[in-house]
Formats: structure tokens, sequence, C-alpha cells
């Protein structure tokens, strides 16, 4: 994914940068994998479309950056919205399996869409931001803005969550889907209102990601795996939790990289997910009765 | 005659290569035949809720551990294809064991197994000075080109015989599993593991048989696929694409018949050679669109695919005019 130098504390450093990038992907689909319990297994496409969504509006029609943004975050926000009213739905009283697979199919659809419309060349901004050089070290500006942009996001969604009428609600449906709709909460209502934040939250990520990475029709595959593995091992709907696997699992790959290849650091923390499933069980147990 | 049936269809598939052989089609077939084995080893398990994405990870296992064997140790596929499976089925105790003893099921078991296939693809990935990487590998050509020692032939005809083999092999495999206890057992699991556990079945050891049994034919599988092919990379035999792959073939085939797979099979590539020929290179694309949007709305309007929901409408205009 990036270049690491051959020092471990530049590494470390960058490990955390990293960190806050994939604590930034795994934000909206922490939220919708815990409120609706559903795993959208295209959530990096949503992403990817988002990356091109920025492309086009900075790159090919010029629109300032910030319109761009916003413009790319109400897209990909729209585009989660018709995701749970056409997928999932329907599919919401069959097992949680099925839902899985469709989003799969929504993968497969999506990829091979952007591959129809938009070809399988790499493009890219064509802005590069300054690289910041802090005693000696190499400190990504777009990672430390991505990283920046996690945080607030995340502490904005926790105010959403703690201090509002509607967040209280969709606390409420995470802890019980059964019993909430009785006590007058409108099921459908926050389902949709979450989908439409999860979504949008993947294009705020999408706005970031296009800053560092060339997009591309699979780009969702090489950070898509490891953002469902730092949902579930952050215990789902567990925002801190998630943030934390987030870093370990950044700072994993980042070290691993520097000592080995960088496919070696994604082997580690995949290993390590699945050892971790084994060693700590109780984590992804918590949501299920 | 529907007794009599399977014999037929069976000789007449012996028979073809003696009476049609042209290249292409018969190219297609073994493809068919071999994809149509690993779909189905899928599906030995996928039918009891057992939902793998691992199953690329298996599938890899077996094509490059054979092929790397060949080509490093100069071991015959003979001894290679087992020593493939072996590993396969280690691969597959070693991550199933745990996930069963600790009760890690439904969409979390396929985000376990998702990892595993994510592990072996970065693995031949990351080996690339061994592997070829991303570049795909090749396994050595004997000298004459065909040889039964190194399980290579040129022709199409043996080889077209011997994936009808393994494919009708999958199948009596599918529906001895279908007459077991182990079928009620994995039923009961599917249904509710405390309840199943309370009437004495032993969970963790039914589950892991098996995932240990799919992960093996899956295994075998890829190995022959890498021995027909004689190239194999990272994304045509190993990682999550393949294992979607192989769900989604399931599901629009028919996941709880024993024929589902081999149809879910002869649609998807019949589809995409069908795009290839008529659109060439414009149609890069066109077949996976065809498949995300077939997926999705076979699992929201026809959840037991093609063959099941054809039996139903049998089953059901029987009962209607008896």
């Amino acid at each position: 994914m990036g270049v690491f130098d051959i020092y471990l504390l530049e590494t470390l450093i960058n490990g955390v940068l990293l960190g806050g990038v994939l604590a930034l992907l795994s934000l909206g689909l922490n939220l919708v994998f815990g409120v609706i319990d559903v795993v959208w297994i295209c959530y990096a496409e949503l992403i990817m479309l988002g990356m091109y969504g920025m492309y086009f509006l900075y790159t090919v029609y010029h629109a300032p950056i910030v319109v761009a943004a916003v413009a790319c975050i109400v897209l990909v926000g729209i585009l989660g919205l018709a995701l749970h009213t056409l997928v999932i739905a329907p599919l919401l009283g069959a097992a949680p399996i099925n839902q899985l697979l469709a989003t799969g199919g929504v993968l497969f659809f999506l990829q091979s869409a952007a591959t129809v419309l938009f070809g399988i060349e790499f493009k890219n901004l064509g802005l590069r931001l300054p690289v910041l050089k802090v005693a000696g070290m190499f400190v990504s500006y777009s990672r430390l803005l991505a990283f920046g942009a996690a945080l607030i996001a995340m502490v904005l969604v926790y105010l959403l969550l703690t201090r509002t009428y509607t967040g209280a609600a969709i606390r409420a449906i995470a802890q019980d889907r059964q019993i909430m709709p009785l006590m007058g909460v409108d099921t459908r209502r926050i389902y949709l209102i979450t989908s439409g934040l999860g979504g949008a939250l993947a294009g705020l990520a999408a706005c970031l990601l296009v800053l560092q990475y060339d997009v591309h029709p699979f780009v969702g595959l090489t950070f898509g795996p490891i953002t469902f593995l730092i949902c579930v091992l952050g215990s789902l709907g567990n925002f801190g939790g998630g943030f934390v696997a987030a870093f370990v699992f950044a700072e994993i790959i980042s070290v691993g990289g520097l000592y080995l290849d960088l496919e070696w650091g994604y082997v580690f923390a995949f290993a390590f997910f699945i050892v971790m499933m084994f060693v700590r069980p109780e984590g992804l147990m918590a949501r299920r009765s | 005659m529907t007794r009599y049936l399977p014999w037929i269809v069976g000789a007449a598939l012996i028979a073809l290569p003696f009476v049609y052989r042209s290249p292409y089609p018969m190219h297609i077939l073994i493809i068919i035949l071999i994809w149509s084995f690993a779909y189905t080893s899928w599906s030995v398990m996928g039918r009891f809720g057992l939902v793998s994405l691992g199953h690329g990870g298996f599938m890899g296992v077996g094509a490059y551990v054979t092929a790397l064997a060949w080509n490093h140790g100069h071991v015959s596929p003979w001894l290679g294809i087992p020593l493939a499976v072996v590993a396969s089925a280690v691969l597959a105790a070693v991550v199933a064991y745990p996930c069963f003893r600790f009760r890690i099921t439904g969409h979390y078991f396929a985000l376990v197994t998702l990892a595993l296939s994510g592990i072996v693809l970065q693995v031949i990935t990351a080996t690339r000075d061994h592997t070829g990487g991303s570049l795909g590998y090749t396994p050595e050509r004997y000298q004459g080109g065909s040889s039964l020692w190194a399980l290579q032939f040129s022709d199409k005809t043996t080889w077209y015989l011997i994936a009808l083999g393994v494919w009708a092999a999958g199948l009596f495999v599918w529906n001895r599993v279908d007459r077991s206890m182990l079928r009620y057992a994995l039923e009961a699991i599917s249904e509710d593991e405390d309840a199943a556990a309370a009437t004495g079945v032993h969970v963790t050891a039914e589950k892991l048989k098996i995932t240990v049994l799919s992960a093996t034919m899956t295994a075998l599988a890829g190995a022959l696929y890498c021995q027909y092919q004689m190239f194999i990379s990272p994304d045509t035999v190993s990682g999550i694409s393949v294992s979607l792959q192989m769900v989604f073939a399931v599901v629009v085939g028919g996941i709880y018949v024993s024929l589902g797979p081999t149809i879910g099979a002869v649609i998807t590539i019949l589809l995409a050679e069908i795009l290839r020929i008529w659109f060439g290179t414009r149609a890069v694309g066109w077949d996976n669109l065809v498949y995300g949007v077939l997926l999705v709305l076979f699992i929201i309007f026809l959840p037991k695919g093609i063959v099941g929901s054809l039996l139903d409408l049998r089953r059901r205009l029987r009962w209607t005019s008896s």
C-alpha cells in the first residue's frame, strides 16, 4: 500500500496513521454491522465508487475539492440507502448468511459496472499532497489528514449516538431487535438512517483514500477484507474496539512490511485475526444470544 | 425408465469424445466438469449452512502444492496430489476445529474463512520467488508432452474422461453424504446446535468431518485444474473472488440438490463464454455484471436455485394432478 522506510520509529508512526485510515474505513461498516447485523461485503466497493466520484468531479469536471468531497459523501450515502432498500430489506427475515451472499452479488455487480463504465486503467486525482519531514522522518500529509478525519468522524458519530433521540433509538435497536418495534421505534426508519449514515461514512473514507491511492475497479479487494476483520475483531458496533483493532492491524502490517514484504504484513494480520478469534471469542459472542 | 436414466446419460457422456472431438467444445466441457466438481465440493458443506469463503484457499493449496512439488522436487503428481490434498485437509482442520469448538457460526464463520483465503492468496503472492507471485505459475512440461507419470496429456479425450470420472465421484460422495447419518446430524446442527448436542450429536466432530471432506475434494479440484490448464495464478485458483464464485454458482444452480452445482457451473461458464464470443474484449466485465445481478435476484426470489425450484414445481404439479 505505501512505501515504508528503514527506520522502525517512522514505521511505527506511519502505522499509527495507517491505523487512522483503517479506522475510518471500518467506521461505517461497523455502524451497519452493529445496528442492522448485516455484513455489507460490498462495502469496499461503495468506497471504490466514491473514489471514482471524486476523480470525475475533481479531475475531469474541475469542481472545487470541497464541493466534490461533499457531493461524493452524499452520493455514497444515497448508494447506501439504495443498497439497503433494494437488497437488504427484502432479506431481513432470511438467514444472515443470505444477506452476506446477496451483498457478495452486489460486489460482483459494482466491480464489473466500474470495469464496463470506467475501464481498468488506474486513475488518480493528479493532486499530490506534500510529505512532512519531522526530525528526519517522512510522514505522509494525506495520511495525517485521514487520521484526523477518522478521529473527528468517530467523535461526531459518538455524539450522534449518545446525544440525540435518533441516536438513542439506533442504540436501542442494536440491543434488541424484537422488543424495540413494540416500544414504538420505527425499525424501518432507523435502518434507513443507519444505512445512509454508513454509506456517507464510506463516502468520507473514499474522499480521503483517493488522496493516497490510485482508483481502479478492483481497488476494493485490497482493503475490503481487512476492514471486515477489523470490525469483527473490535467486536461489532463497538467503535472504541474497532479503533483499537484498526491500530493493532496497522502496526502488524507496517512492522511486518518493514522486516519482510508487505504481503507478509497482511499474512501476519490475517493470521493474528484467526488466532484472536480463538483466544478471545467473547468480543464476538457479545452480540449473539 | 427413471431408474436407468443416470446410467444412460453416463454411457452417453463416456461415449461422447469417441464420436465428437472438436477441441474447443471439448475444452469447455472439461472446464465445466472440473469446476462442477469444485462447486459440488463446496456444496457438500455449504448445504448445511456452513458457508465457507475459504474454499478459494483450499483450491489454491491443491493447485500450488501439486505444481511446486513437481517443479521443485520432481515429485510425480501421483504423489503430489495426495500431498496437496492432505495439506489442505490439515489446513481445514486447523482453522475449522477452533471455529467449531468455540461456536463461531453463520457469518462469523464466513469471515474467519474469508481471512483464511486471504492468507493463502497473500502467501502465494509474497513467496513470488518460488510461486511466480501474481504473474502465475506453470508446471514444467514433461519431455514428450504426454505422460501418465507426470499426469500430463496433450489430447483432450483423456482429460475429458478423467474430469468426467472425478465429477461422477464427486456426485457419488454428495449422494453418500445425503443418505448418511452425518446428514441428519448436520441438519439438526444447522437447525439448533444446543438441541442437537442435547440429543447426543457430537457437534464439533460432525462439522469437522464434513469440512475436512469438503476441503479435500476442493484441493483435488484445484490440483486437477492445474494439471489440465498447465497454468495457475493466485487470482484463478485462490482468494476471495474464487470463493465467492463457488458460492454464486452453487446458489444459482441449487444448493440442496446433487446436480445443482453442476447446473450452476454450466450456466456460469457458458454465459462467460457466450459473452466472450459475441462481444470479444468489449465484454470484459459484462459476465460478472450479469452474475452479480443474478446472484442478488436468486437469493431474494429463488433461494433454492434453478434445479431446486424446478423440482419443487414438478412435485407441486404432480400433487395437484393426482
